[in-house]
């Protein structure tokens, strides 16, 4: 306390300053408008600065609950995207002719998951039961056969792609319409690259020659598979194994088009009987 | 001491009267303004108590503040003036010349002492006023250049009423 007192007596001029000119400033701000409202406003400003930036670093620490509510604001925001929403609107084209009574129609659909580089490769798409699809339909797309429909789910089916090892699909040659069966797999797994087996050997096979639905299965004939890349390659009988270069590429499918064989059902009871007679 | 008191208080009222009635009139447009009623606290005695001084310095800001309807301004700039004065003395005196009730004019001091001390004390004071007046950075140009003007204003105006009135005493 007495230094204190000693410090305060030695600096005492600078205290009396201190205290009058405290005084005298309190005088002036509290008499003066002009002095009042600008000390009064840069002091708000401060108070303001100040809360401002305690208000930033508060932030900080609601970040946590923040992000939370703003992640799912963005799920519920997502949910309301086009993209997001199930097109349930099938486009059906089906002829109508009196003479010429139509076998098939087509059903579009997207594909919405696909893989090409797998043993055995599936895709998915969009259409399912509610659509009219069914077990064992053909696939195809603008450039040619996809493959055969696996499993059907209501909104959705899965395809078993033609670069399925156990997919085999009735193909003939554009010129000479032998027929041999496509497949794909033990031996070959470029996905640009299927073997068409069972073309007898007197066939005269041409390079580039085009390669088609045969029109003894699921699809429509005259569909186009692919061309022809090379011959010979024998198995030492009396076939031939021809490698083809696929029309399709599957990499980059996108839309496709379920094959409606109006007499399918027909058809596969009659030829149940064959088997019954055997 | 008598003769002191009465001085200083017949000083101080004419001063102030001179300031409020004839030199808030003058100014040089709004450039320079002359506060020469400060010499009343400049001529104060070297040896006045520092709780006196700054008391005088205060009260005397606030009767003139009173007349200018600035209340606070002028005290503050006075008080500033008080305690520069009191550093000033320290400053540029000798021990036994603070022993001295003498007020510290011309007659005592040499002429360039006082010339010094005026511009200095007087310098401070505007300073202190001008910045209370305008309480904004803004235009601190014009404003220091106001500051200037005044305070040569104010000294040539404390040198001359110390040339008239107590060079002719003491002779």
């Amino acid at each position: 306390m007495r230094n204190l007192w000693i410090f305060i007596s030695r600096y005492s001029t600078f205290f009396l300053f201190i205290l009058f000119f405290g005084i005298a400033v309190v005088l002036v701000i509290r008499n003066n408008s002009f002095q009042r409202a600008s000390a009064l406003n840069s002091s708000n400003q401060m108070i303001g600065k100040a809360y401002q930036n305690v208000d930033y670093l508060k932030g900080y620490l609601s970040l946590n609950e923040t992000n939370l509510a703003l992640s799912r604001e963005n799920a519920a925001l997502r949910a309301l995207l086009k993209s997001s929403s199930y097109d349930n609107n099938v486009v059906v084209n089906i002829t109508r002719d009196s003479l010429q009574e139509p076998e098939y129609s087509y059903i579009e659909a997207r594909v919405i998951n696909n893989s090409i580089n797998q043993k055995n490769n599936y895709l998915t798409v969009n259409r399912g039961s509610k659509h009219g699809i069914q077990k064992g339909m053909g696939v195809i797309s603008s450039k040619g056969i996809v493959g055969i429909v696996l499993n059907v789910s209501p909104n959705f089916s899965t395809i078993q792609s033609l670069l399925h090892s156990d997919t085999r699909i009735s193909a003939s040659l554009a010129k000479s319409q032998a027929f041999g069966s496509l497949i794909w797999g033990p031996q070959a797994h470029d996905p640009q690259k299927a073997l068409l087996r069972d073309i007898p050997n007197h066939v005269k096979v041409e390079k580039n020659e085009q390669v088609i639905t045969s029109g003894f299965s699921l699809f429509p004939p005259g569909i186009i598979i692919g061309t022809v890349l090379e011959t010979g390659l024998s198995s030492g009988s009396s076939f031939l194994d021809i490698s083809v270069r696929l029309n399709n590429d599957f990499s980059t499918l996108q839309y496709v088009y379920i094959v409606v064989d109006r007499y399918s059902g027909e058809k596969e009871n009659l030829e149940t009987k064959n088997l019954e007679n055997d | 001491m008598t003769k002191l008191l009465l001085e200083n208080i017949l000083r101080f009222l004419l001063l102030i009267l001179a300031q409020v009635f004839i030199f808030k009139n003058i100014g040089y447009y709004n450039l320079a303004a002359p506060f020469p009623y400060i010499m009343a606290l400049l001529l104060l005695p070297v040896r006045i108590p520092k709780t006196l001084l700054f008391l005088l310095a205060f009260l005397t800001g606030i009767t003139v503040d009173m007349f200018y309807d600035t209340l606070g301004m002028h005290a503050a700039a006075c008080v500033t003036l008080a305690w520069v004065r009191v550093i000033f003395l320290n400053l540029t005196l000798q021990d036994d010349d603070h022993d001295s009730f003498a007020s510290p004019g011309i007659g005592q001091m040499s002429f360039r002492w006082f010339l010094i001390y005026a511009f200095v004390l007087s310098f401070f004071h505007h300073l202190t006023l001008y910045l209370l007046e305008n309480f904004t950075l803004n235009n601190i140009l014009f404003t220091l250049t106001s500051i200037l003007f005044s305070c040569i204003f104010t000294t040539v105006l404390i040198v001359l009423f110390e040339l008239i009135f107590y060079r002719r005493r003491k002779r």
